[in-house]
């Protein structure tokens, strides 16, 4: 009978570890943050269909970086997931929180069981009353969930746009505002961006019910002008 | 009940309601009750769609009854179905209340996943499947007929359909009004349209037809001035529903009625 090579577990965590953040590497960063009236997320993308960011629920807004397919997958789960919870309990009683925390078990139990980890960050928003309410769970490839408060960033590079977008940016800048930060921070000095290159979404406390909302290339361009 | 991962061969796509069957929870699931038994709820009544100038006028009375009880007295039976499209329903209201926010919430699911509305003919294909999941239902007496219309974004034109019990969808070209209060308020949309109508004589149109059939069917309510309950008015544009306020209804069924105490003040004297 054939007897599997003893791999130590450290060393099995460690190469799935490096697996998957090779993969997010791979792709372009994302960057949320809170602004004067909602949340704002900004993301390099080029595609115009294939979208990093979108609507879960009323308040509650989804975005992923690493392969497509997989966080597109998790995206799914998360509008059925609320969709049922609403139908079955009341609009009231969808929140990110709870999500998060399903979102935390698969992509835990994938990492440790499963013959490959999701290469996937994920980021669930929900936009609250009032600033402090406001909410950002960060969900790492491995399961591990961060409650982060007024930015975040994701995917490759992460840690050097972090460090730029945390000197510039105020939880109070309006909107156009923020967006030049953000995409100045995801940019870095080298580099400028353009609105055909971008995504950029919000939910916005001041809009009635869904708060989410998209903007088009053209709007961005009156952003960053 | 929590919704699974589905896998590639087991996945509901971006349907609603069999998402719904797929977690066990079927709305349309009746138990039967035997063959002679019909099942005594509240009903809704007159609702009545028609086209102007710049999309379609919806609009509905307030009353349900039960037998020859008014059981609520400010029900909305006419509802946004989402930015560009309303329903209005007649029938048992406890199923045709479900119907309406399964309906709202497969817009909305669908949009959501999918990253695009569906097409407003999409949509009331979309509702007659659900009035003929509830065909078991609406053979022990709780049937559910709605009217469906809204603005095409496609055409850039309003559309209305009715619908039969079976779940049958025909598109009209003018207007439509259905439930016990249907027929007198079809008569009078069928004499008062013409077609381009301003959006004011549309809705003016409206409200003469919920008039008129309030006059003659007891299960549909008229303006109560008493209570200040007007029924529901709204136009759907390119600029999407929007709904009238009870002030400025009041003050056409005003003029309503004061036209026809002249006519009588005239035949009196």
């Amino acid at each position: 009978m054939n007897q599997p090579f003893y791999v130590a577990p450290e060393q099995l965590m460690k190469d799935r570890a490096d697996y998957a953040r090779k993969g997010i590497a791979r792709g372009r960063a994302l960057v949320a943050v809170q602004y004067v009236d909602g949340i704002l997320l900004v993301s390099e993308n080029t595609s115009n269909t294939l979208r990093k960011i979108s609507e879960i629920y009323d308040r509650i807004g989804f975005a992923g970086v690493g392969k497509y397919n997989e966080f597109d997958q998790l995206r799914r789960f998360g509008v059925r997931n609320a969709d049922v919870r609403g139908y079955q309990y009341s609009r009231d009683d969808v929140e990110a929180r709870s999500l998060a925390n399903e979102y935390a078990q698969i992509l835990g139990q994938t990492f440790t069981h499963d013959v490959k980890p999701y290469e996937v960050e994920i980021l669930l928003v929900e936009v609250g009353t009032d600033q402090n309410s406001d909410q950002l769970f960060h969900i790492m490839y491995d399961g591990t969930l961060m409650d982060e408060r007024g930015l975040s960033v994701l995917g490759g590079d992460a840690e050097a746009i972090g460090g730029r977008l945390r000197e510039t940016w105020l939880p109070g800048d309006v909107l156009d505002v923020a967006v030049r930060k953000c995409v100045a921070a995801l940019a870095g000095p080298d580099r400028t961006l353009q609105a055909d290159g971008l995504e950029v979404a919000i939910l916005s406390r001041s809009i009635e019910r869904r708060c989410f909302k998209r903007f088009d290339d053209q709007e961005i361009d009156a952003f960053l002008s | 009940m929590v919704v699974p991962f589905f896998d590639v061969d087991n996945d509901p796509g971006s349907n609603f309601t069999s998402l719904l069957r797929k977690v066990g929870l079927d709305p349309f699931a009746v138990a039967s009750f035997g063959d002679s038994q019909q099942v005594l709820a509240p009903h809704a009544t007159t609702v009545l769609a028609v086209r102007y100038l710049n999309g379609v006028i919806m609009a509905g009375d307030r009353r349900a009854t039960m037998g020859n009880r008014i059981s609520n007295r400010e029900m909305e039976k006419v509802v946004p179905a989402d930015r560009h499209s309303g329903v209005a329903i007649s029938g048992t209201a406890g199923v045709a209340m479900d119907m309406i926010k399964i309906f709202q919430l497969q817009l909305e699911h669908f949009e959501k996943l999918d990253g695009r509305p569906i097409s407003l003919e999409g949509k009331a294909n979309q509702l007659s499947q659900l009035v003929r999941a509830n065909l078991a239902g609406a053979m022990q007496g709780l049937g559910v007929i709605p009217i469906f219309a809204g603005y095409d974004l496609l055409r850039n034109t309003g559309r209305l359909w009715d619908f039969d019990i079976t779940g049958g969808r025909y598109e009209e070209r003018e207007f439509v009004a259905t439930g016990s209060g249907g027929g007198p308020a079809s008569t009078v949309l069928k004499v008062g349209f013409r077609p381009n109508m301003s959006a004011d004589d549309a809705v003016d149109l409206a409200c003469r037809a919920l008039l008129e059939a309030a006059d003659v069917d007891s299960a549909t309510g008229g303006p109560d001035v008493l209570r200040s309950i007007y029924p529901v008015v709204a136009t759907i544009s390119v600029d999407g529903w929007e709904r009238r306020d009870d002030a400025d209804l009041a003050r056409r069924f005003e003029a309503l009625v004061l036209e026809q105490r002249q006519r009588q003040d005239g035949m009196s004297s």
